[in-house]
């Protein structure tokens, strides 16, 4: 070899270690930032930790004036809150997929889905605005008072329908927070139903299944791996979406078993109070909440893992 | 002739029912939605004039005034965001997917980018309040930008390493086999084919962080003013609209819906344009 | 033919959108015999038997023109109840179909659907099903496997089993060995042979050996017409169209 030759290739073997590095580089700067986010939180959350204790989770007591914080009411309007968006939206989205793929006529199919494609895609804040100033007093004029009349006086569920019809609080905040995740529920579980084979729904329609049956037997089983990961993913983005809820939930410390009462998500609260948090105490009691939320939503990033994985042992190859 | 089975009525009638309540349901989700993008055009319409394109805010009640600071100042904030997540996150990708495909470590950052992905942004916000706010002392453009990149660069990782994975081995392996380096053959060979995927993905994430708005409150602030520099709280659209709209003011609520409006525009366009993209690739 | 026709085809036409995929088919299927059907690829003969259990319907843009009549009945008249024509009309296709859910449930699943039946009475039935497809004995110690665990051949006998579980007269296959290897195509051609014994059978194949070992009747297509049809051994050893002739000594397709 000349000595050109070995010279090029020397420096072809110290460019390829330089940019091999590199890669690892950034790939280790996702876990850094992992590592530094949990401490930060933390470590800056340390004079609430060291004040209030394990009784933070458990006190529903939020009250600047006297220093005395607990998480308990944002935690409750959180997973409040997200629930009525999932009860909603799940069924929803699973309903529209299959209005999707196996019901309407193709050209309309693509027109929604793309719609709906689309919509996932608006930020949250639009939909804060609109449940604001448009769909809060749409509840209060109309839906609330019909719910109350109706349904508040019913044994064990009435309490929930108790109150005056303002439109924000719970049930707007739920309600929002369930169209908000709507589209992206939909759109993922109508890609799942679509990569069942079709010869598969072909031999149950060719034993004489009708759409529903081939729906509930065949394509929600083929892509309940895919819908439960869909709804895993939504419920993560509801237990942490921030501006669409802090428009209409009302922004009130206080746990209450209506639904129609002002209430408080754990990122209402920090986006409302960041601001005034002066005193270190209360800035240190918000970083808190904030690592509650951080490790909510990382219980359920795991257990949607755990779950892809069981899944996918019990429904055996080919899923 | 074929005699009609004893249940074949009920269950014919199940699936018409189901079948209308589910053209029902898609009909109720999909009115529910248009309604709120018909809100966002209606309103965010009679919001846009000149001024609002080309003034700076005005105190509550005198009416006029524009966002002009707001708009380059989200420009700003995001071009910089991009600028420093995306290669990170294209280098992230091109480790996972040509260097630690099945490696323990590979497999370690796959799975912290998914949960990562899964970080609300408001934590984001508050991190980076920590990490560089109380650090500096002062909310800044940098802060902002350097949240919004966190945000992105799970993101652009996931959607690389999915790109590059989608190229045949065999366009690899006849690179490396003429004697081509490893890296330039993931530059010019394998990057080539899947630019398209790759840019689609940096879009829909520069989508994505243009319309956040909880990264920001803790990082860059907002501002009434033109900015001056890096160092200091600036204007930005998302912020303002928050703003705005818990005023009680109409002329600045009038304003969040015409930001609103922009800043949806701007997220469905960038949204089109890479749906294009992939059609085209197709 | 002698006995009366299980099927007759009576100017079917055949419409993907604008493009017509079949011209005039006539043809009368006899019963409880094996009726093959070859010709070249994209001459038709799949888009034919998917008439039979207008399983086509299921794609908007898909038409049929003329008489289909089964047993003397119009399949396509008002009258016709779609499930209990789908129960009657079994199919098998060229891929294993295996639903997502267990060996048992598989075979068990159709039994359910048309059928009410208590627990013991739907258990005798997939073990006499699968009796009759020949998997029994390899499969019974394992029902609560899902069906995808099985091998290709396996899998194709499984969809057998759950096609004859619910009792149908005729069973439509469509290349049903073309996707399993020599070994498990001989047991499939096997099982014919066996399930003739009860049940009209129409088997599409590009594999004119086959079609000469297992069929009764063969039906030659092309370009969308039925060039030929008539006995088996008549079709391979003296056929009356050039076409054919030119066919079956491989000259083309």
């Amino acid at each position: 070899m000349q000595v050109e030759q070995v010279k090029k290739l020397t420096r072809q073997m110290k460019i390829e270690k330089v940019f091999h590095g590199l890669t690892i580089l950034c790939s280790s700067l996702v876990l850094v930032i992992m590592l530094l986010m949990f401490f930060q939180l933390i470590y800056n959350s340390r004079l609430s930790i060291q004040e209030f204790g394990i009784n933070f989770i458990f006190s529903s007591t939020w009250n600047p004036a006297t220093h005395e914080y607990g998480a308990l009411a944002s935690i409750y309007g959180t997973v409040i809150s997200t629930l009525i968006a999932l009860i909603i939206a799940v069924p929803m989205g699973i309903i529209i997929a299959l209005f999707l793929v196996e019901i309407s006529h193709p050209f309309l199919s693509k027109v929604v889905g793309n719609a709906i494609e689309l919509l996932a895609a608006i930020p949250s804040i639009i939909y804060g605005m609109w449940g604001l100033f448009v769909f809060s007093p749409f509840l209060a004029d109309y839906i609330q008072p019909f719910l109350i009349d109706h349904l508040g006086d019913k044994p064990l569920i009435g309490r929930l329908f108790q109150g005056a019809p303002m439109g924000i609080g719970m049930l707007s905040a739920g309600l929002i927070l369930a169209l908000m995740i709507l589209p992206f529920i939909t759109a993922v579980t109508r890609d799942v139903f679509r990569m069942v084979p079709s010869v598969i729904k072909e031999s149950s329609y060719g034993m004489g299944s009708t759409t529903w049956e081939v729906t509930r037997k065949i394509t929600i089983p083929y892509g309940i791996k895919g819908v439960v990961g869909a709804c895993f993913i939504g419920l993560g983005r509801a237990l942490g979406e921030t501006m669409a809820v802090t428009f209409v939930i009302g922004n009130s410390n206080i746990i209450s078993p209506s639904l129609m009462d002002p209430a408080a998500s754990i990122a209402s609260t920090l986006a409302n109070e960041f601001g005034e948090a002066s005193e270190p105490i209360y800035l240190h009691s918000l970083m808190q909440l904030g690592l509650i939320l951080l490790i909510m939503t990382f219980i359920i990033q795991l257990l949607a893992q755990l779950w892809v994985g069981r899944i996918k042992k019990s429904m055996g190859a080919g899923l | 002739m074929i005699k009609s089975n004893y249940n074949t009525r009920k269950r014919k009638f199940i699936d018409f029912t189901v079948k209308i309540l589910s053209s029902l349901a898609a009909f109720i989700g999909i009115f529910f939605l248009l309604w709120i993008l018909f809100t966002v055009f209606q309103r965010g319409f009679h919001a846009l004039n000149t001024d609002f394109f080309t003034k700076l805010p005005t105190p509550p009640g005198l009416g006029g005034g524009g966002v002009i600071n707001a708009i380059t100042g989200t420009t700003i904030i995001t071009l910089m965001a991009t600028v420093i997540g995306v290669p990170i996150g294209v280098m992230t990708g091109v480790y996972l997917s040509e260097y630690g495909n099945k490696s323990k470590f590979g497999s370690i950052v796959r799975f912290t980018i998914n949960l990562t992905i899964g970080v609300p942004s408001i934590v984001v916000g508050l991190f980076v309040y920590a990490l560089i706010v109380i650090p500096t002392g002062s909310f800044s453009a940098w802060a902002g930008a350097i949240a919004q990149a966190i945000i992105m660069l799970p993101v652009v990782a996931r959607t690389s390493e999915d790109m590059l994975n989608l190229v045949p081995n065999e366009l690899r392996e006849a690179a490396l086999a003429i004697g081509m380096p490893k890296w330039l053959t993931i530059l010019k060979i394998v990057f080539k084919s899947s630019k398209s995927g790759i840019i689609t993905g940096v879009l829909l994430a520069v989508a994505r962080v243009s319309g956040e708005t909880a990264p920001l409150l803790f990082t860059v602030m907002n501002s009434q003013f033109w900015m001056k520099s890096l160092n200091e709280p600036i204007a930005n659209l998302t912020v303002t609209i928050y703003n705005y709209a818990m005023s009680p003011f109409d002329d600045w609520r009038q304003i969040a819906w015409g930001a609103s409006f922009l800043i949806t525009m701007v997220v469905l366009l960038l949204n089109i344009i890479a749906r294009i993209i992939v059609r085209e690739t197709k | 033919m002698d006995a009366e026709p299980k099927i007759s085809v009576r100017g079917l036409n055949f419409f993907y959108g604008q493009h017509q995929a079949l011209y005039d088919n006539n043809i009368d299927i006899a019963p409880r015999k094996v009726t093959a059907v070859i010709g070249p690829s994209g001459c038709g003969k799949s888009t034919h038997l998917r008439v039979y259990n207008r399983i086509f319907e299921l794609y908007k843009d898909q038409r049929a023109e003329g008489k289909v009549l089964l047993d003397n009945g119009d399949i396509f008249s008002s009258e016709i109840n779609i499930l209990e024509l789908r129960r009657k009309v079994g199919m098998i296709f060229q891929k294993p179909t295996p639903f997502p859910m267990s060996i048992f449930e598989n075979v068990a699943y159709g039994i359910r659907l048309h059928y009410s039946l208590d627990k013991k009475e739907i258990a005798r039935r997939v073990e006499e099903a699968l009796k009759g497809a020949a998997l029994w004995d390899e499969v019974k110690d394992i029902l609560n496997k899902p069906g995808m665990a099985l091998s290709g051949g396996q899998q194709q006998r499984l969809c057998v089993a759950r096609a004859i579980a619910v009792e149908p007269e005729i069973l439509l296959m469509d290349e049903p060995t073309s996707a399993i290897d020599p070994v498990a195509t001989v047991k499939i051609e096997e099982l014919i042979g066996t399930l003739k014994k009860k049940f009209t059978i129409v088997i599409v194949t590009h594999n004119m050996q086959q079609a000469s070992r297992v069929s009764d009747y063969t039906a030659f297509f092309y370009k969308g017409k039925i060039v030929e049809f008539d006995k088996t051994r008549k079709i391979f050893t003296n056929p009356a169209q050039k076409k054919t002739e030119e066919y079956i000594t491989g000259r083309f397709g």
